[in-house]
Parts: structure tokens; C-alpha cells; sequence
């Protein structure tokens, strides 16, 4: 038997440990979907598969045992599928275009989510939009808010929903419902101060908590929604860390343009003697300042956005093996 | 008399209506709902008819156009106190039944509790009109029909907007003041419009609502015996206390005081009253740090017992008004009906097990 393999993984097919059988990775970006698709997935499975599916990590379908012949004909049942994702190219019934950058995943979001503060999927498909299909291998997630739900910090770019708190003095009763909360919750960024709450702008981080508990509406949402971008968040065989804080009360055509910046920012400075170098060890090794520099070339920000004047990855690595 | 007007013909009335009044109405303010967009029905000034919110019950009561949230009673500068001014231009209240009940149970606290009456409540709700808004169906919580706020009575309010297929007919309270009225209604009345003839009271809510209960028969009771029963225990446990049920209560006037000094030698300062809740924590602080009712399922019998039992006992009419609203807001579901329903079922319990002795 004979396959091209770099063709085929990058066309949503896996090599499995079973010589001569595939799994299907179906993609659903920001984790929501029809559920008239199911049908699909299990006809698939059933007919072509182990009948057996897999839920994947980053909220997609992977469904086993499927035997490598059987790939054109399945690429043309997934095209209803393929059609829903609202891709920015024309899709056909040549399967995924690529599987390059991972499935944008979202929480479930203020569709369904009390804490969120903004629709999530709707981002994450917007993103989709943006940057399929690329071949780079890109980490992306919305998440609600800064309970962060879908672990934004552990992605290249995640991105956490916030809204900056709108303070109204005339409707407060001092009950410190928020103050209260926030200390306990959050940050501790709100204080009483001659009976009115004071707002640390510094130390909020617009998780929306304090509107929430408001028991006269004192506290509401701005206008518009903000976001907070944290970036290169890794897992990983070498340095597992945490994703840090990049911007700030940015909106979010800022978010979108950074993301696509990068794209070139990456095209320039990867090392192409490996198969793909993940943006986190490029960064490292060009530095923050220039990466920051580049990716910000030709955004206006909002005047809310703040940028991180410096960056300081924490995380560990593998090799040092400080605990043993 | 009433009239009945097609939508443009009641704009007109509306706009005419703006010429005497300040409007307050419950309308609809966009993304400032709580939860991430969603927006609140609440009070404001109301500028078009379009503005009015009929479709659904405002999350927060009238009580804030006659009783603010804050209020500055006076200033002090250095030995004189100064009452601030307030604008005078009439204002007219657009509400549902109940909510005028409401404004009944809250002209009882302020105004006829004790010898004094409140300065401040009076002055406002002296520029008060009422307009009422039908109900022609209610709502899920609503139990106007069970505390007897569904027909105001006509000497109570000055218009009364029942919405219709066509457009709103306009009924006129019998205490219109009649230039406003009059010039508005020939204004509006063109071909169109139909004078309707009423003599018959309109039906401005349902005769019942969806939920039907009695209400609790404490006669043969002791208070003692209410107070004592576990069933106030489940409110501990599910009462978050977060206020909410108090703020939004149209009846619910509970307030506290505070002195906010604006210079470094304490010679300028303001007095102001806030609205207090006896859900909220801090409510029932006193000197030493002494407080009580500290188990948020004792607030719970204290407000069921205060809307129920001992306003009645006090003023001979039931503080609750049946709006509902506190139901509707309460985000651990907790429903004021179906509490009123299990005191009913421990009156029950208690005088049965009695009997058997």
C-alpha cells in the first residue's frame, strides 16, 4: 500500500499504531456545533470505523480504525460538515484543507454561561475565518472569563473574555456584596471608601464578578467587550508553562489582527530544518521585545489596551530534573 | 370616560402628556442586564410611548421614582444643615396594579406610621400621578388576584393604558386632572379614535392569576410556634442572601443613614439614607457589634412574617402586593409563593398535631 503521509496528516488523517487504518479528526471550532451532525460522525464510525468515537482535547471527533482506502469517499460525506465550520475558502470534497493550526476550542460562553462575558464560539469561528487553513502548528482558545474554563493559559494565544466594570454611584447601597466578593474571589481591587466602592483599574481584572453580585445594578458592563490576550502557554517535552499576560483591555479586532500578524512574524524567524517548531521556542529564541515589536506593526490599539512592557516565561524544564 | 386610540394616536397623547409630566416607565436598557448581553427592564425616564415596556415585568420596582436608592437629606456647613432641592415639575408614574398597591403600602410607612410623617417621601410623591399599565394575562409569578391589588381603584390613579389589538384604550381615573386630560384627549381623538362608553370598570388585571393559593390563617397559631419551626432551616441552607428579593420589592422600604464628611475639619458634610434590606448583611448591626437574625433562613421568616403577618396586624392590610418580583429575581429560585404555601402547611401541621393532644 502506498500513501503520501505528509498529504494525508495534514489533510485531518492520523497515523495509528495500526499499520493500514487512519482516524478521522473532525474539528468543531469553539466547541459548538449542530447537532445534526451527529448522525454523520456515527454513520461514519459505524460504517467506516471501529464504531467507536473519541472526544479530543481541543473539541473535536476522532473516530478510529478506518481504513486508509476508504478516504475519498468518506471526504465526500463530510462535506455538510465542512460547509458548517463557514470557512473563508471554498471547502470540497477533498476533506479538511488543512490541520496545520489546532481547532480553536472555546468554554461554553455566555450562550449558556452566567459568568461569561462574551460569546465565545462566535470568536473562536471568527478566528477560524481569520486563519484557516495554515499549515502552522498554532494553539488557539476563547475563553468566558478569567475562571478560564478552557485553559487559555495553556495555549499560544488564549484569549480571556473580561468587561471593565461601570460603577454608578447613585444606585449603590453600600452593602459591599462586591468589595467583599472580589476580596475573597478575585483580586481584591475593590475597597469602600466614604461609603462608595473604589476600583483598582490596576488590580481588576474584568472578570464581571462585581456586576453580578450587585443586588441594585450599581455595577454594569461597559459598552463594549474586552480582552485579555495571554500567550505561549506550552505543554511539551521541553519547558511545560503557562501562557503570560500580553495585552490587556484590548478589543477585539486587536486580538484577530496579533493572531494574524504572528502568521507572518512565525513565516520569518521558524526553523524549517524541523518538521514544525512550535511559536513558543521562536519567541524564545528571537525575544519578546522584537516579537512585541512586529506583531504590533500597523494596529491602532483601542485606548483602553495596555502591553506588557516585558515578559518573563516561568514553567520548567524536563531536562533539569530539580526534584529528583 | 375612556377612549380608545390607534399606536400613532396614542404617541400623540403620550407627547401631549410630556408637556405636563416627567414620564417614569419601565422601559428597556440595552446591555445592562447583569449577565453579559442581556438587558434590564428597570425605571427611567420615559421620552415616547415606543419606550414603554409592556411585554414584560420590570426587574426593579417604581418605588425608586418616590424613594431613591440614595438620597441626601441635608448638608451640613459648619452649624446649618441645608436641604438640598429637588425638581418639582409633576411627574407621571407609569405601573402595573399591584405596583400602585405598592405605592399604597409605601405611603403607609412613610406617611401615616406614627405622628411625623417623612418630609422627604412626601415632597416626592406630592408630584406623583399615577398611569396605570394593564395586565391583560399577568405573568408566571404573579399573584396580584390573591392579594387583592388586582383592581385599583378608580379614585387611585388618573389613567389607566390597557393595551389592545389596535392600539391602547385610555381610561380616565376620577382623579384626572382635567385641563391635562381633556386637551390630550381632543388633541389624540381624531376619526379614527372611538370614545368608548364606560361606565363599567375596566379590567386593568386578571380576575386570577396562574398560581392560585390561600394565603396563611395565623388565628389559631402562636407566632411562637411559626418562628420555632424547622422548616426555616431549608432557607439557611439555599439562601444565599445577596439582597436582590429586597431591592426588587415595590414594598420594601427599609433604609439606613450615612454621614460622608467632604472636608478634613469635619465642618461640610452631607447626611444621606440609603435603602437598606433585612436580607443584607450588616442590616441588623448595632453598637458593640452586636446583630442578630445572622442565619439567612431567620431573614427569610423575618420577611415572609414582615410582608404577611405583621404589617397586616399593624395597618390592617398585607405589605406584600403580590408582584412577584422577588421570585423572579431570586437567583437561588426560591419562590415567595411556594414559601407562603409551606407556612400554610405548618399552620396545618401544628394545629392538627395540637388537636391530637
Amino acid at each position: 500500500m502506498s500513501i503520501d503521509r505528509k498529504i494525508v496528516t495534514k489533510n485531518a488523517y492520523r497515523i495509528t499504531k495500526k499499520r493500514g487504518l487512519t482516524a478521522l479528526r473532525v474539528r468543531v471550532p469553539g466547541g459548538h456545533m449542530e447537532a445534526k451532525h451527529f448522525g454523520l460522525l456515527q454513520e461514519i464510525a459505524m460504517t467506516y470505523g471501529n464504531g467507536s468515537v473519541h472526544l479530543t482535547t481541543r473539541q473535536g471527533f476522532e473516530i478510529p480504525d478506518i481504513d486508509f482506502s476508504n478516504m475519498a469517499e468518506i471526504n465526500v460525506k463530510i462535506l455538510p460538515l465542512l460547509q458548517d465550520l463557514n470557512l473563508a475558502i471554498e471547502v470540497s470534497t477533498t476533506g479538511y484543507p488543512a490541520a496545520g493550526t489546532r481547532n480553536i476550542s472555546a468554554c461554553i460562553g455566555n450562550r449558556v454561561c452566567p459568568f461569561a462575558n462574551d460569546d465565545t464560539t462566535a470568536l473562536a469561528q471568527r478566528l477560524e475565518r481569520a486563519v484557516y487553513p495554515h499549515d502552522f502548528h498554532f494553539k488557539i482558545a476563547v475563553t468566558g472569563c478569567p475562571n478560564d474554563c478552557i485553559k487559555a493559559h495553556m495555549q499560544d494565544f488564549g484569549i480571556i473574555c473580561i468587561t471593565e466594570p461601570q460603577y454608578d454611584a447613585s444606585r449603590c447601597i453600600s452593602c459591599e456584596a462586591c468589595v467583599k466578593n472580589c476580596k475573597k474571589k478575585v483580586t481584591g481591587a475593590l475597597s469602600m471608601d466614604a461609603f462608595n466602592v473604589s476600583r483598582n483599574h490596576d488590580l481588576c481584572i474584568g472578570c464581571g464578578e462585581c456586576i453580578l453580585k450587585c443586588p441594585t445594578g450599581a455595577w454594569s458592563r461597559s459598552d463594549q467587550v474586552l480582552y485579555r490576550m495571554v500567550i505561549m502557554g506550552r505543554t511539551g517535552k521541553k519547558n511545560p508553562r503557562i501562557a503570560m499576560p500580553f495585552i490587556k483591555w484590548g478589543d477585539q479586532d486587536t486580538m484577530v489582527k496579533i493572531i494574524e500578524n504572528t502568521y507572518a512574524f512565525v513565516e520569518r524567524y521558524i526553523d524549517k530544518s524541523l518538521p514544525k517548531e512550535h511559536i513558543g521556542y521562536i519567541v524564545d529564541r528571537v525575544g519578546y521585545q522584537v516579537f512585541k515589536t512586529e506583531v504590533l506593526e500597523g494596529i491602532v490599539l483601542n485606548d483602553e489596551a495596555e502591553v506588557a512592557e516585558h515578559i518573563q516565561w516561568g514553567g520548567y524544564w524536563y531536562k533539569d530534573g530539580l526534584n529528583f | 370616560m375612556a377612549i380608545a386610540l390607534t399606536h400613532p394616536e396614542f404617541d400623540l397623547f403620550f407627547q401631549d402628556l410630556k408637556q405636563s409630566y416627567r414620564i417614569f416607565g419601565p422601559m428597556r436598557k440595552k446591555g445592562k442586564g447583569a449577565m453579559s448581553d442581556t438587558d434590564v427592564i428597570d425605571y427611567g425616564p420615559i421620552s415616547s410611548a415606543n419606550d414603554i415596556v409592556w411585554l414584560e415585568k420590570s426587574f426593579f420596582s417604581p418605588k425608586v421614582v418616590v424613594n431613591p436608592i440614595r438620597e441626601t437629606l441635608f448638608h451640613f456647613v459648619n452649624q446649618r444643615a441645608v436641604v438640598p432641592e429637588i425638581d418639582v415639575q409633576p411627574i407621571l408614574l407609569l405601573l402595573r396594579p399591584c405596583d400602585l398597591a405598592g405605592i399604597d403600602r409605601l405611603d403607609t410607612i412613610f406617611l401615616q406610621n406614627g405622628e411625623i410623617s417623612d418630609f422627604y417621601y412626601e415632597r416626592r410623591r406630592a408630584l406623583v400621578k399615577f398611569a396605570i399599565m394593564g395586565c391583560e394575562t399577568g405573568f408566571d409569578s404573579c399573584f396580584c388576584a390573591v392579594m387583592g391589588t388586582n383592581k385599583p381603584n378608580r379614585d387611585a390613579y388618573d389613567y389607566a393604558f390597557m393595551p389592545s389589538t389596535k392600539g391602547v384604550e385610555v381610561h380616565f381615573g376620577t382623579s384626572t386632572s382635567t385641563s391635562t386630560s381633556t386637551d390630550a384627549s381632543t388633541d389624540a381623538s381624531t376619526d379614527a379614535s372611538t370614545r368608548l362608553t364606560d361606565d363599567i370598570e375596566p379590567a386593568l388585571a386578571p380576575e386570577h392569576n396562574r398560581l392560585a393559593f390561600e394565603l396563611p390563617d395565623f388565628s389559631h397559631v402562636t407566632i411562637e410556634q411559626i418562628f420555632s419551626h424547622p422548616m426555616w432551616l431549608e432557607y439557611s441552607r439555599r439562601c444565599i442572601a445577596c439582597g436582590r428579593c429586597n431591592t426588587s420589592c415595590v414594598t420594601c422600604s427599609c433604609f439606613t443613614m450615612q454621614d460622608i464628611y467632604t472636608d478634613d475639619n469635619k465642618q461640610l458634610a452631607q447626611r444621606r439614607r440609603r435603602w437598606a434590606g433585612c436580607h443584607i448583611d450588616g442590616f441588623t448591626n448595632m453598637a458593640g457589634g452586636h446583630s442578630f437574625r445572622t442565619k439567612n433562613g431567620e431573614r427569610m421568616r423575618f420577611k415572609i412574617m414582615h410582608k404577611l403577618y405583621d404589617f397586616h396586624r399593624r395597618f390592617g392590610k398585607h405589605m406584600c402586593v403580590g408582584c412577584g418580583r422577588c421570585t423572579d429575581v431570586c437567583p437561588e429560585y426560591i419562590s415567595f409563593t411556594n414559601t407562603i404555601k409551606k407556612v400554610s402547611e405548618i399552620i396545618v401541621e401544628v394545629t392538627t398535631h395540637a388537636n391530637r393532644q
